[in-house]
């Protein structure tokens, strides 16, 4: 069970016996060897996702080549009896791509959360250091100039070049203090230098490579199956159970070194932690469907402000936005026939400057 | 020439010399400006004999004072690196008085037609032009090309002035950042759609200069000099704004009126040049700022320097694409972009960005 940020308070009020809520619901659980409180708020947003998701996720079976109506899909996934050519292509072909989409949308939602939360800052997201374009630069080199198609080195070539790229704009925005200004103009120069690399691959070569080569690496879940989905899955699960204890330690960190310290957590080693969960979700993802921009910087935003929390961390309404966010994109992405990176990065893009318009109009 | 030692010293320059060595310094910067001229000359007549098959530079006056048309050499330069370097010569005018400009504009010194996402607009539209409406000459990208200059400009700027503090360096970045990312994602959407458009889009939008006719200078020439004009115009109106909006208000400044112009002037330049010759990232930032560390802050001497050494830089970037591989060249565009991103990190890192 998600344990919140105010449990703090939630001692504070058990000793006092206050019955004052701070404006916030909690459904009290306390028992012999668990006590904790669930925000209201927070569980009915995760429902409402949940359904989100869930209707979604069955609307976008229902879009391709082979029509299948919206009763067919239902009927499909929930009876057994159903017609087999039918449930094949729900099943076997569409089913692991609405899963996929609902794992890479956690996974980039939890990683921006983990980052957001770590660095204090909203844009403290891997697509504001340039991840994206490394990682298409990591998959057009792979395919295209070493002419290595297998799955699995596309996947290298985008974890390798993003990681890379990443690490190299942090360190360079890196000078005694991080301000966020400098860490986004460094983003931007290295995104746009390695941006020309890939052009210059790109117009270097035959059509159907290049086309190819971009799509790849604009992240794409379109080609993928239950083989990849069950590993993919499997390290998510791991991640995220390891990943857990972040959820109290992070918002508590929040607060800075110092009271952290106070009340009982390693600064240093939650930090470690952190980057090291956050990386590899990003990585999990760009390794299965290349480089899915702009969710690990809006889900968490969006779920904040959904749940009406003090903090872009907290798993399970994270995670389901983030989820929800990447199976409707998925399903736009069907509807006009493009890569779901791509309606991804331009509603996010366009998240992004509301979220910046509608900040800049609350301090005037 | 009198006025303008008043203006500099009354404003940003006051204290930092003594007031007997203005008319020096004024001489300095002619002169600088007669050597900057000089250069471009140079680069000019390099771009002209420099290529895949070299030319002396004899050759290439013969060519251009007494043009032979039996002659194959006096051919190549006339028909191919002519047009090539005329047209580098105005698009790296605009780029980098598009680029003062804006810098000057936003009162920020990391501005830049393609950080505030100009540009993406105007790929945005020239794209839908291509892909949608199916045309295929850059005259016709013109229109669309200024359109989503202007929108972009518009939309940027309004976002980025949101709120109380006005617009700050910060806030234009972020919403050049947020809106140049969407359009970027609209625009790939449209490429990915269909296998022509990618193909002619890939090439675009990289940025080049090769392989143009004078035709396109017919076009693209009057409207980066109209944007040219109207830069130079404002000049001095920038340097009031610099001091802020109601100092330069009381200065006599028509505050309004001078923002409806530098738009429109960026709109011109960032239009056109997108149009003629693909997006081009960097110069716009790099030549100000290098164009600073000469003449301080002062817009009409910013300007006049950026018109010259701009088209320098270009010509010498094309040139370099011309002769860096053993086959084949490489396009400005990723000169620009790989000489560019060093650049931008190291003047970001240095404490304190040469000022406005």
């Amino acid at each position: 069970m998600s344990i919140d940020e105010r449990s703090v308070e939630s001692t504070v009020e058990s000793t006092v016996e206050s019955t004052v809520d701070f404006g916030r619901r909690h459904w009290r659980i306390d028992t012999a060897r668990v006590s904790t409180l669930i925000p209201v708020r927070s569980v009915l947003v995760c429902a409402a996702l949940v359904v989100v998701i869930i209707v979604a996720g069955l609307a976008s079976m229902t879009i391709g080549a082979y029509d299948v109506n919206f009763a067919a899909v239902l009927g499909a996934v929930f009876d057994p009896s159903s017609d087999p050519d039918v449930r094949q292509v729900v099943l076997e072909w569409r089913l692991p791509r609405v899963l996929f989409a609902v794992l890479c949308g956690a996974a980039l939602a939890l990683a921006g959360g983990i980052f957001q939360s770590l660095t204090r800052n909203p844009l403290g997201s891997p697509d504001i250091i340039g991840f994206g374009v490394g990682a298409q630069f990591g998959v057009t080199l792979m395919m295209i100039v070493f002419e290595l198609n297998t799955y699995m080195f596309k996947a290298i070539g985008a974890l390798v070049g993003g990681l890379f790229t990443a690490l190299l704009v942090y360190a360079l925005a890196n000078s005694k203090t991080m301000s966020s200004f400098r860490l986004i103009i460094v983003g931007i120069g290295v995104s746009a230098g390695l941006g020309s690399l890939t052009s210059w691959i790109l117009i270097s070569v035959s059509l159907e490579k290049a086309m190819m080569a971009a799509t790849w690496g604009a992240g794409s879940i379109a080609s993928l199956g239950f083989d990849q989905l069950l590993p993919a899955a499997i390290v998510f699960a791991v991640v995220l159970v390891g990943s857990l204890p972040l959820n109290r330690t992070l918002p508590v960190l929040e607060m800075g070194d110092d009271a952290a310290t106070a009340l009982g957590i390693s600064p240093g080693r939650t930090r470690l932690a952190a980057m090291v969960f956050g990386v590899a979700l990003v990585a999990l993802v760009t390794a299965a469907a290349g480089p899915i921009s702009f969710i690990a910087l809006a889900a968490p935003q969006i779920s904040q402000r959904l749940t009406r929390s003090n903090t872009p961390m907290g798993t399970a309404p994270v995670m389901l936005t983030g989820a929800a966010l990447v199976v409707v994109s998925d399903a736009v992405a069907q509807l006009v026939g493009v890569p779901v990176g791509v309606v991804t990065v331009s509603v996010g893009g366009l998240y992004l400057a509301w979220l910046l318009a509608a900040q800049y109009a609350r301090r005037a | 020439m009198t006025t303008e030692v008043s203006v500099d010293t009354s404003q940003m320059d006051a204290g930092r010399h003594a007031d007997g060595d203005a008319p020096r310094r004024i001489r300095m910067r002619v002169a600088g400006l007669v050597i900057a001229a000089v250069l471009l000359v140079l680069a000019a007549i390099a771009s002209l004999a420099i290529g895949n098959r070299a030319i002396d530079p004899v050759t290439v006056l013969t060519a251009l004072a007494a043009y032979d048309d039996s002659n194959p050499l006096h051919l190549m330069v006339q028909q191919l690196r002519l047009p090539r370097t005329l047209l580098g010569i105005v698009v790296g005018a605009a780029l980098a008085v598009c680029g003062a400009l804006i810098q000057a504009f936003t009162r920020n010194p990391l501005a830049d037609p393609g950080i505030l996402g100009v540009n993406a607009g105007a790929s945005f539209t020239v794209t839908f032009a291509v892909a949608v409406l199916g045309l295929n000459t850059p005259g016709a990208y013109v229109p669309f090309a200024l359109l989503g200059a202007f929108v972009l400009t518009l939309l940027v700027y309004a976002l980025g002035s949101l709120g109380t503090s006005g617009a700050t360096p910060m806030k234009l970045t972020l919403a050049g950042v947020a809106l140049g990312a969407a359009f970027t994602g609209f625009t790939t959407a449209i490429v990915l759609q269909n296998r022509s458009t990618f193909d002619v889009m890939r090439f675009w939008g990289v940025g080049s200069i090769g392989g143009r006719s004078l035709d396109q200078l017919t076009w693209a020439a009057p409207l980066i000099v109209v944007g040219l004009l109207i830069g130079l115009l404002c000049a001095r109106s920038l340097n009031a704004l610099a001091l802020g909006d109601d100092l330069a208000h009381s200065l006599g400044v028509r505050v309004g009126v001078v923002r409806i112009l530098v738009i429109v002037s960026v709109t011109l330049l960032a239009g056109t040049s997108v149009a003629a010759a693909g997006p081009i990232a960097f110069v716009g930032i790099m030549i100000p700022h290098v164009v600073r560390w000469f003449t301080g802050p002062d817009q009409r001497w910013v300007l006049a320097y950026s018109i010259l050494v701009g088209p320098t830089f270009l010509l010498l970037a094309d040139v370099l694409g011309r002769i860096a591989l053993p086959n084949g060249e490489l396009r400005v565009g990723i000169i620009t972009g790989l000489l560019g991103a060093p650049v931008l990190v190291a003047l970001v890192r240095r404490k304190k960005v040469s000022g406005l």
